[in-house]
C-alpha cells in the first residue's frame, strides 16, 4: 500500500521535474555552434560565447506560456493530491488531482506540438532538436499516465 | 548637538561639489520605429552649474554595422546647425529648448538605412567633464510584438479562468445548501407550530477538498 502511494508520487514528480528542465533550459534546438530557444540563443560564432534573447514572435511566446502552464498545474496537482490524500472518504477517486495532472499533459502536448510546426519558421533547416524538446515529449506521456492513475485509483483505509 | 549638525552641513557641502563636477547626458537606450514614421531622439543633461549661454549640443550617427561616426547635429552660440549634406539633410529638426537643457532632435521619414547608433553629446561650460550618451535606433516594418506579452496574456487567462471556475463552484455550493436549508426550515417551521417553540442555530457546511462529483 504504501508502496504504491510512493511509486504514484515518484512518477508525478518525475514528470515534475522533466517539466521544470525543459522549461529552464534553453536548448529546444542545437547546432554546431549554438543552442537556442526557449528564452535565450546563445552561439560561439566570432570567437566567445554570447547570448541574446529569444525571438519575440507569437509562437514562440505561445509556447513559452503552455509550458509555464503545464508545471503550474502539475505542482497544483501535486499539492492537491497530498490535500486529498487526507480529505477523501474511503473509496472515493482523486479526480480532481487527476484533471489537473492530465491537464498539465495536455498543455506540453500542445507546446510541443507548436514548436514542432512551427519553428521551422525560425530555425535553420541545419539545426536539430535539442534535450530540452525531447524532455518535453517525454514528460507528456509521463504526467498522463500519472493523471490517468490518480482517476482510477480508489481510496483506501 | 548644533555644532555637530553645522560641521557635518560644511563638509557634505564641502565634498559634494568636488565629486559631482561631471555633467550627465540622458537619452533613452533603444527606439523602436516603423518605416516611414518620424521619431523624437531626445537629449537632456544634468548639471550642478546654472545652464550657461554657451551650452552646446552635438548628435552623431553611427550606423549599424559601421565604425565610423558622423556628425549631423550641432547647437551652439544659440543656433543650431543641422546636416544639409550627409545621410539626413532635409530630414532633420530641432525640436529641443537649450534653456531648458532639452536638445531633442526630430528625424522624418525614417528609412531602413536609418539604423543604428544616435550619440548625444552635451557641454554647459564651465561644466564640460561628462559621457556621450547613446540610444540605438531600430526601423521596422511592423512593430515586433514585445517579448512576454502574449505569454503573459496566455498564462493570464487561463489561471483566471482556473479561479473563475473555482469561485462559481463555490458559489454554487453556498447557493445550493442555503435552499436546502430555507426548504428545510420551512417544513421545520409548519411541524414547529404545532408543536414546541424551540429555535435551531445553523452552522455552514465544512469547506474542505471534495473531489467533483
Amino acid at each position: 500500500m504504501l508502496l504504491l502511494l510512493l511509486g504514484i508520487i515518484l512518477l508525478h514528480v518525475a514528470a515534475l521535474v522533466l517539466l521544470f528542465v525543459s522549461t529552464i533550459v534553453s536548448v529546444w534546438t542545437t547546432s554546431e555552434t549554438s543552442t537556442s530557444d526557449l528564452w535565450i540563443n546563445c552561439s560561439t560564432a566570432n570567437g566567445g560565447y554570447h547570448c541574446d534573447p529569444a525571438s519575440t514572435g507569437e509562437w514562440i511566446q505561445a509556447v513559452q506560456a503552455l509550458m509555464i502552464l503545464s508545471i503550474i498545474f502539475s505542482c497544483l496537482s501535486l499539492f492537491l493530491f497530498f490535500c486529498q490524500l487526507f480529505t477523501l472518504q474511503k473509496g472515493g477517486r482523486f479526480f480532481l488531482t487527476g484533471t489537473f495532472q492530465i491537464l498539465a499533459s495536455l498543455f506540453v502536448m500542445s507546446g510541443a506540438i507548436i514548436y514542432t510546426v512551427m519553428s521551422p519558421d525560425w530555425v535553420p533547416e541545419t539545426d536539430y532538436f535539442g534535450y530540452s524538446y525531447i524532455l518535453a515529449w517525454v514528460a507528456f506521456p509521463l504526467a498522463l499516465i500519472s493523471g490517468l492513475i490518480y482517476v482510477i485509483l480508489r481510496k483506501r483505509e | 548637538m548644533l555644532t555637530f549638525l553645522a560641521l557635518a552641513s560644511v563638509v557634505l557641502l564641502g565634498i559634494v561639489p568636488e565629486q559631482s563636477q561631471a555633467i550627465v547626458i540622458y537619452t533613452g537606450w533603444e527606439r523602436h520605429a516603423l518605416v516611414g514614421s518620424d521619431i523624437r531622439l531626445s537629449c537632456s543633461f544634468f548639471s550642478w552649474r546654472w545652464t550657461s549661454e554657451d551650452v552646446t549640443f552635438s548628435w552623431t550617427y553611427r550606423p549599424d554595422g559601421s565604425r565610423d561616426s558622423i556628425s549631423i547635429f550641432h547647437y551652439t552660440g544659440g543656433a543650431a546647425y543641422v546636416d544639409n549634406k550627409g545621410p539626413f539633410r532635409d530630414r532633420l529638426e530641432f525640436v529641443g529648448n537649450p534653456s531648458r537643457r532639452d536638445g531633442s532632435i526630430l528625424i522624418k521619414n525614417l528609412e531602413f538605412s536609418d539604423n543604428g547608433t544616435f550619440t548625444c553629446d552635451a557641454k554647459n561650460p564651465p561644466d564640460i567633464v561628462g559621457r556621450p550618451s547613446s540610444v540605438r535606433l531600430l526601423v521596422f516594418e511592423k512593430v515586433p510584438i514585445q517579448a512576454g506579452v502574449i505569454t503573459g496574456a496566455i498564462i493570464g487567462v487561463v489561471l483566471g479562468l482556473l479561479v473563475l471556475i473555482v469561485v462559481i463552484y463555490y458559489l454554487m455550493r453556498f447557493l445550493v445548501a442555503r435552499r436546502v436549508f430555507s426548504l428545510s426550515v420551512s417544513k421545520h417551521g409548519k411541524k414547529k407550530k404545532e408543536g414546541s417553540q424551540q429555535r435551531q442555530l445553523w452552522t455552514p457546511p465544512p469547506l474542505t477538498c471534495y473531489p467533483l462529483p
